[in-house]
């Protein structure tokens, strides 16, 4: 039998990277769609939801410590913006990159959840489906990777 | 846990087996050495609620028939969780009661211990009496169930399921699983479960594929007349998730046909868990377990209730 050599290895890359170009562009067909924004209520609910996340925040004892030295006005801003471009919505997070922003805070599993479990006492209080508060924290749990470094 | 608790955990399963005592007491030092070495003597329960699934009949996390790859209680990869757990199962004929504690450290190996009573209601097996105790433990490999939303990798584990049959009350002379024509009255089941955690869908998958020689998980022994060699049986979960208090679900559980006297069916099971807290989980079930034995051919049906406490 013939073993491949570096020519034929050419055709089975490009088709590799075909496969990968297919899959990928459902994935940014899917960034186009707002619904996810728009079942969450919008901007307005989005904003309010990130404020009572991070007055939950605040008074966790968990959790509280962590926010000592953060601007609580210019986070609540960020994370509106994440949120709302992360559901689809028309806004563009306009932050540092994750990694950067939580690099020294030595926060564990514990803690992110914890600030899950606030932004879940959030969006009850404004009346969203579970079935939509699962959509987003889809989107949000990955973040782990990079917010938890202890 | 301090001595007390570990004392007050240990005397709650009453042991009256020297293993079963012997097992009990390895698992409160487990758990206190661990407690000493994560992060002060507190579990931090800082899992996700529901996420650690529940016990199920054998003692391992998981749903009401199915191993998952979960591993008990709310501690996560820096602390401990244990919970303890009363489940009851009566259908037309027979009824399963088990209680028994298991621990998770560090989110990584769950060491579970579980003791079964099989008792037989109409006549003549009206007085039938089969104990069972299994030991079990389970390892999580890769993946994280909350956590890897953005792939398809599951969280998997790989468990071990050591199981001893005590042998059998109110039938005369037959006292032992061996005399219904089992070849062993104990084993070990071995298991590789995938746990995927769709939060998108709000839907929980499970598959699991696990190595087993037990009739009717071991209530009826191991091997028998029909067979005696380890068989592959798929077990599998689907659960959907309505808030972060009720979880719905079915199972279906594949099992082997090795016993001439029981002509062995497929378990299924549908079920409704609620978690009022972190601490308690109450889940109620509707299992269907075929016929038990030859000589009472009539399909098994009943309900499922299954208590649990911990953190």
């Amino acid at each position: 039998m013939k073993t491949p050599t570096s020519k034929s290895g050419w055709p089975r890359c490009l088709a590799v990277a075909a496969l990968l170009l297919m899959t990928a562009l459902p994935v940014q067909a899917q960034k186009a769609d707002d619904s996810l924004y728009r079942d969450l209520g919008g901007l307005e609910v989005l904003t309010r939801v990130v404020d009572d996340t991070l007055a939950l925040a605040l008074a966790d004892v968990r959790i509280k410590d962590t926010f000592k030295d953060t601007d609580m006005k210019r986070l609540a801003k960020l994370i509106t913006e994440q949120f709302c471009e992360l559901s689809g919505g028309p806004c563009k997070y306009s932050g540092d990159p994750m990694k950067e922003v939580h690099q020294g805070l030595a926060l564990n599993n514990m803690q992110f959840n914890a600030l899950v479990e606030d932004l879940q006492a959030a969006m009850d209080k404004s009346n969203i489906p579970s079935r939509t508060q699962n959509k987003l924290l889809a989107l949000l749990a990955p973040m782990q990777r990079t917010v938890v470094t202890k | 846990m301090t001595d007390q608790q570990a004392n007050k955990a240990s005397n709650s399963l009453k042991p009256r087996r020297p293993l079963m005592a012997i097992s009990a007491c390895a698992l409160a030092m487990a758990s206190s050495v661990v407690a000493a070495e994560t992060t002060g003597m507190m579990p931090d329960m800082g899992k996700l609620m529901a996420t650690a699934g529940v016990i199920q009949v054998e003692g391992a996390s998981g749903g009401g028939l199915v191993p998952w790859a979960t591993i008990t209680g709310y501690g996560t990869r820096d602390s401990y969780g244990a919970n303890v757990h009363y489940t009851y199962a009566g259908t037309q004929d027979y009824t399963l009661a088990s209680y028994g504690v298991a621990v998770g450290i560090a989110d990584r190996v769950e060491l579970s211990v579980a003791k079964q009573r099989f008792t037989g209601s109409q006549a003549p097996l009206n007085n039938l009496r089969i104990d069972q105790d299994t030991y079990g433990i389970k390892v999580k490999l890769a993946g994280d169930i909350v956590y890897d939303q953005d792939t398809w990798m599951p969280q998997i584990a790989a468990g071990m399921m050591v199981k001893r049959n005590n042998g059998i009350g109110g039938l005369g002379a037959v006292n032992n699983v061996k005399l219904l024509g089992a070849k062993d009255d104990s084993g070990i089941d071995y298991y590789l479960a995938a746990t995927k955690l769709l939060l998108d869908q709000s839907l929980l998958v499970n598959a699991t594929v696990r190595a087993t020689k037990a009739n009717q998980m071991g209530i009826l022994g191991f091997g028998g007349d029909k067979g005696d060699r380890y068989q592959a049986m798929l077990e599998g979960s689907v659960a959907y998730l309505l808030n972060r208090k009720w979880v719905v679900g079915a199972e279906y559980r594949m099992k082997p046909r090795n016993l001439a006297a029981d002509n062995e069916k497929d378990y299924y099971d549908a079920f409704v868990a609620w978690f009022p807290s972190k601490n308690l989980s109450l889940t109620l079930a509707y299992v269907s377990l075929g016929d038990i034995t030859v000589y009472n051919p009539k399909r098994q049906d009943g309900v499922y209730l299954s208590v649990q406490a911990g953190f």
